[in-house]
C-alpha cells in the first residue's frame, strides 16, 4: 500500500471539492476544478502502478512494466481537461464583458 | 456559513475518499490474473487485459511503445472521438472571440526575450517533431509534441505583440491533419477488415520506420493538436478589457 500517493490523491480532490463549493468568484471554481482533475488523473496513474515496474516500453532489459491503459486514458483525459479549461475561460471572458463581474450570483440575467 | 459547510463536507469527503483508497489491492492490481469468459465458445480465457497488451504489443501492432499502441491502434476510435472533443473546443473558443481581434496597445517585450524567443523557437518546434515522430519508440507521442510546438507560438506570442498565427495556415494544416486520420481509418476498413486496422507492413520493431499506420496517425494528431492549441493561445491572446 503507498499512502502519501492515495493522500495527496484525496487532498487535492477534497480541496477542489472545497473550492468549488465556497468560492463565488468563477475563476476560482475553474482552478478548483482544475485540481479536482489532476487529482483523478492521478489516482488513475497510481492505481495503475505495480512496484519495481518500469515504463510500459519494450527492450528487453525488464521483467516487469506498469500498466500502459491508465497511462493511456490520462493522456487523453489531459488533453481534453486542457481544452475545456481554455473554452471555460473563454465563456468567462464572455460573461465578464456582459456583466462586468467574474462573480457567479443566483438569479442573474445575462 | 458557507465556508463551514464546505470545509466540513470536504473533510468528509476527504475521510471517505481515503477510506476506499485503503481497500485496493495496489500490489496485485496489474498483475493479477483475471478471467474473461469468451462470448463464443464459454471457455475462461486465462489472461487479464494489461499482461496481454505487455506482452503481445510488439507481435500484433509493430509498435515498442504500449501506450501508444493503445491510444492509436487497440483504441484508435477513441482517440479519433478525442481529437473531435479538441476540435470542437477549438472551434467554441475561436466563434465566441471572433470579434475581439485589435485589442489594446501592449507594451513591448525587452530585447533578450525577442532575441532568445528567435533564436529558440527552431529549436522547440524541432523538439517538438522529434517527439510525435518518435511517438512509437520513445515516451511522448502526438498530443505532447503538439503542446510543444504550441508552446514554442506561445513564446513567440508573448515576446512579440504584433505576432498573430496565418488563420488560413492553421486551419489548412488542421484539416487536412484530420483528413488524413480519418482517410486512413477508412483505408483500413477498405483493405483489411476494419476501421483504422493497420494494413501496411509492421517492419521491425524499434526502427522508425516500422509499426504500420502508428507513426502517420501519430504524425497527424501532432499537427492537429499543435494547430489547435496554437490558435487557441492565439485567440485568448487577443481579448479586450
Amino acid at each position: 500500500m503507498m499512502w502519501p500517493e492515495y493522500i495527496t490523491v484525496a487532498a487535492l480532490i477534497s480541496i477542489g471539492l472545497y473550492g468549488v463549493m465556497a468560492k463565488k468568484n468563477l475563476m476560482k471554481i475553474f482552478i478548483a476544478l482544475s485540481l479536482m482533475e489532476t487529482g483523478v488523473n492521478l489516482l488513475l496513474i497510481t492505481i495503475g502502478y505495480i512496484p519495481g515496474g518500469t515504463a510500459p516500453i519494450e527492450n528487453g532489459n525488464f521483467a516487469k512494466y506498469v500498466d500502459p491503459l491508465p497511462q493511456a486514458l490520462v493522456l487523453t483525459a489531459i488533453v481534453i481537461g486542457l481544452s475545456v479549461t481554455a473554452l471555460a475561460l473563454t465563456l468567462l471572458i464572455w460573461y465578464h464583458s456582459k456583466t462586468g463581474t467574474l462573480e457567479y450570483r443566483r438569479g442573474m440575467r445575462w | 456559513m458557507r465556508k463551514v459547510v464546505a470545509i466540513i463536507l470536504a473533510s468528509a469527503f476527504f475521510a471517505v475518499l481515503l477510506v476506499s483508497f485503503s481497500n485496493i489491492q495496489q500490489a496485485d492490481y496489474g498483475e493479477k490474473e483475471y478471467y474473461y469468459q469468451n462470448p463464443i465458445n464459454g471457455s475462461y480465457a486465462n489472461e487479464s487485459v494489461p499482461s496481454h497488451y505487455i506482452s503481445n504489443t510488439k507481435n500484433e501492432t509493430g509498435a515498442v511503445n504500449a501506450v501508444t499502441a493503445i491510444v492509436v491502434e487497440y483504441r484508435g476510435f477513441d482517440t479519433l472521438g478525442e481529437v473531435t472533443v479538441l476540435f470542437t473546443a477549438a472551434t467554441g473558443v475561436s466563434f465566441l472571440l471572433y470579434k475581439t481581434r485589435g485589442g489594446k496597445k501592449r507594451t513591448e517585450a525587452n530585447l533578450i526575450l525577442k532575441e532568445g524567443s528567435k533564436l529558440v523557437l527552431p529549436f522547440i518546434l524541432l523538439t517538438g517533431a522529434y517527439i510525435f515522430i518518435h511517438g512509437h519508440l520513445t515516451p511522448g507521442g502526438g498530443f505532447p509534441g503538439g503542446a510543444v510546438i504550441a508552446s514554442g507560438f506561445l513564446l513567440m506570442m508573448l515576446s512579440y505583440p504584433k505576432f498573430f498565427m496565418k488563420e488560413r495556415a492553421v486551419s489548412v494544416t488542421e484539416s487536412m491533419a484530420g483528413i488524413t486520420f480519418a482517410f486512413i481509418g477508412l483505408l483500413g476498413l477498405v483493405f483489411a477488415s476494419s476501421f483504422l486496422q493497420n494494413f501496411l507492413p509492421l517492419g521491425d520493431a524499434g526502427y522508425i520506420l516500422s509499426a504500420g499506420i502508428i507513426p502517420i496517425i501519430y504524425i497527424a494528431i501532432g499537427f492537429k493538436v499543435g494547430s489547435e492549441l496554437s490558435s487557441i493561445a492565439d485567440k485568448l491572446k487577443e481579448v479586450q478589457k
